[in-house]
């Protein structure tokens, strides 16, 4: 019967191309949709992972309840030996310290006075060491836009912006101030090694990155950082398995009457990301859910209106005696040879822009100025093995569910009726 | 109605001596708290959630204009001098000798992580000259009756849009002060004790500032020396003297 009814949709293209159309389209932008979307959002994910929370994040239980105001004050201390315990317990993962703190970046003029100023959000991470993998981690080479990476102590990377407003040159020196650790004033000389920009508000407003030794020495933080980050070992982020080792890590060293133990938190718990994560994870339901529905109610009338065109089809099959029920049925066998037939055609379609983008994502940044959003500026896809069949969820059911809503016209046809129809 | 018009006029009388009580007291107040010049020498106790320490600074002031503060101690800190003219504040520090302004955000930020921000030291201006005080009632403070004064800003540019104030009732010296935000939260509060007469004058040698905004005990400030009306070289007053 497949083969008969396959020979019928190609033979008569009037009743088949529309409902084909249809279906491709939908399954092409639930596939592409789904695509593009689970991109953004692993991309935001990742990048918030590489630059503030982590896949995990290890910070004292004081600083974590107050993190939103970096407090240098709660930072963690005997950060080498965490390390080393660390990687002798979890040595599938990369653990990396790092320095976070506000402050005013001045710009002296020829009698060491002040000549521009602007606030600074200092990251400070491990810029010198040759087997340090933070510097490709955070993409700076790319982000660099004058000069280079900073090659010794003392040398700095600053935001591009803020050297162009206050006319900072590469191998000038800008004094950084704010406090140390204890509280005491922070004054501390650096010389510009190169400007950054990344493209987005949130990481280039004030930002200066430093290597930490020298971040350590100007806080008064010796073996001090406001965090350690773990990375899971060229594997993304995966929140079952940041659960179990923040779980067994907080048991066995984070203590609730000691709120300077450390305590352990993983990607999902740094702020909003959760919700990120939530969206990142439901994407393809959500996709697969909107494009159900918005294809139901196009292939509902697409099927009203090729049952009205079929109209004196089904009246001699019925008067030749075929049972209502069989014509119901072939119908909906039909319907789910045309889904099939458009979701192969949406789904090719849909992957192939889908690899596109994945490969040269779309430039936004000139639309993101403003953006107080840790996200990318180049929106890529990304195709994952659901891409390949998720269409198809949405192809045949939607036509399934379309035809058997028109087709409920067979059985209000009377025989009576019928026979007046054909004018027999 | 003649009850009514009779009740008013009392009320608006009673009212107006409140008022006029309030602001004798207050002028009282900063006539005890203000002078032409003064040299303090002071220890800062500053405690933190893992340690504590003591600042000491020397700190030169004239009138509500001028100022120039010299750290002296611990190591960390000595050499860094502070100067403050009208609404400007440079800060030269001997390890990088650069002078940096300190301005915008900044000035909110706290002094060498103490409970008092850098616009908390900037505004010494008489009570008198930009609040308006009534009389809210009487409380005893340590075995001291005080009047309770409500303060409402008259200018703009105050860190502080009210204040409470607990007055001495008989050394015109404040042993208490609550200062509000407009939206009427409290941010912060001083307790002041170990009112000496000084020069004439009583005056608390020690004050506890306590930010309501951040958890601690609070920094101590302790003076041990306090000189009133001296002769000050105007240098003092001046960038050069920074680097001095």
């Amino acid at each position: 019967m497949i083969r008969f009814l396959l020979k019928g949709i190609l033979r008569d293209r009037s009743r088949s191309l529309l409902p084909v159309i249809v279906v491709a389209l939908g399954v092409f932008l639930t596939v592409f949709m789904s695509g593009w979307f689970q991109g953004i959002m692993g991309d935001m994910i990742d990048m918030n992972a590489r630059f503030s929370s982590g896949h995990v994040k290890i910070m004292t239980r004081a600083y974590d309840e107050n993190s939103g105001q970096a407090p240098l004050d709660l930072a963690l201390l005997d950060v080498a030996s965490l390390k080393k315990q660390l990687y002798v317990e979890y040595p599938d993962m990369e653990w990396v310290e790092r320095i976070r703190s506000g402050g005013l970046l001045d710009v002296p003029d020829e009698n060491g006075e002040t000549r521009g100023q602007g606030p600074a959000m200092v990251t400070a991470i491990d810029l010198l060491s040759p087997e340090s993998r933070e510097v490709d981690r955070l993409n700076i080479p790319d982000a660099i836009v004058k000069g280079e990476l900073p090659d010794q102590p003392g040398e700095t990377l600053i935001s591009d912006d803020f050297a162009e407003k206050f006319e900072v040159a590469i191998g000038d020196e800008v004094t950084l101030f704010g406090s140390t650790m204890n509280g005491s004033m922070m004054f501390y000389t650096f010389t510009v090694s190169g400007t950054i920009r990344f493209g987005n508000t949130l990481l280039d407003r004030g930002a200066i990155f430093i290597d930490i030794k020298d971040a350590q020495l100007a806080m008064d933080m010796e073996d001090g950082a406001t965090e350690i980050l773990g990375y899971f070992n060229n594997q993304p982020y995966i929140d079952e398995e940041a659960m179990a080792l923040a779980t067994s890590y907080n048991e066995k060293y984070s203590l609730e009457e000691d709120e300077f133990s450390p305590k352990m938190i993983r990607l999902a718990e740094a702020a909003g990301m959760a919700d990120y994560l939530a969206i990142a994870e439901n994407m393809v339901g959500m996709m697969v859910f909107i494009f159900i529905i918005a294809m139901s109610i196009v292939l509902w009338n697409t099927g009203l209106l090729g049952g009205l065109r079929r109209y004196s089809e089904f009246g001699v099959r019925l008067a030749l005696g075929e049972e209502k029920k069989h014509i119901y049925r072939t119908t909906l066998w039909e319907a789910v040879l045309i889904g099939i037939i458009g979701s192969i055609v949406g789904t090719i379609f849909g992957l192939a822009l889908s690899y596109r983008l994945q490969a040269h994502g779309v430039d936004f940044s000139g639309m993101m100025d403003n953006l107080g959003v840790m996200m990318p500026t180049v929106f890529r896809a990304v195709v994952t093995p659901s891409m390949y069949v998720v269409g198809f969820i949405p192809g045949v059911l939607a036509t399934v569910m379309g035809s058997a809503l028109a087709g409920f016209a067979i059985y209000k046809r009377k025989t009576a009726q019928l026979f007046n129809e054909l004018e027999v | 109605m003649k009850k009514i018009m009779i009740t008013l006029l009392m009320t608006a009388i009673v009212l107006g001596l409140n008022a006029q009580e309030a602001k004798e007291i207050l002028e009282t107040v900063d006539k005890n708290m203000s002078s032409k010049n003064r040299i303090f020498e002071s220890d800062m106790v500053i405690h933190g959630r893992r340690s504590s320490r003591t600042i000491t600074s020397k700190t030169y002031s004239e009138g509500d204009k001028q100022s120039f503060t010299e750290y002296l101690s611990p190591a960390r800190e000595q050499g860094t001098k502070m100067l403050k003219q009208e609404n400007k504040l440079w800060i030269y520090s001997p390890s990088t000798d650069r002078i940096i302004q300190i301005s915008g955000h900044m000035l909110r930020q706290s002094v060498m992580g103490s409970d008092l921000s850098f616009e908390d030291m900037m505004d010494d201006r008489k009570l008198t000259d930009i609040y308006n005080a009534t009389i809210a009632g009487h409380e005893e403070i340590e075995g001291r009756d005080t009047y309770i004064l409500d303060l409402a800003a008259i200018v703009d540019d105050v860190a502080y849009h009210s204040q409470r104030l607990w007055v001495d009732s008989e050394r015109f010296v404040p042993l208490k002060q609550e200062m509000f935000a407009k939206s009427g939260k409290l941010l912060k509060r001083t307790t002041l004790s170990d009112v000496q007469k000084v020069q004439g004058r009583w005056f608390p040698m020690t004050m506890v500032y306590k930010d309501m905004l951040k958890d601690g005990k609070g920094t101590e400030f302790r003076i041990s020396s306090a000189k009133f009306d001296q002769d000050i070289p105007e240098y003092i007053f001046t960038k050069a003297a920074l680097k001095q």
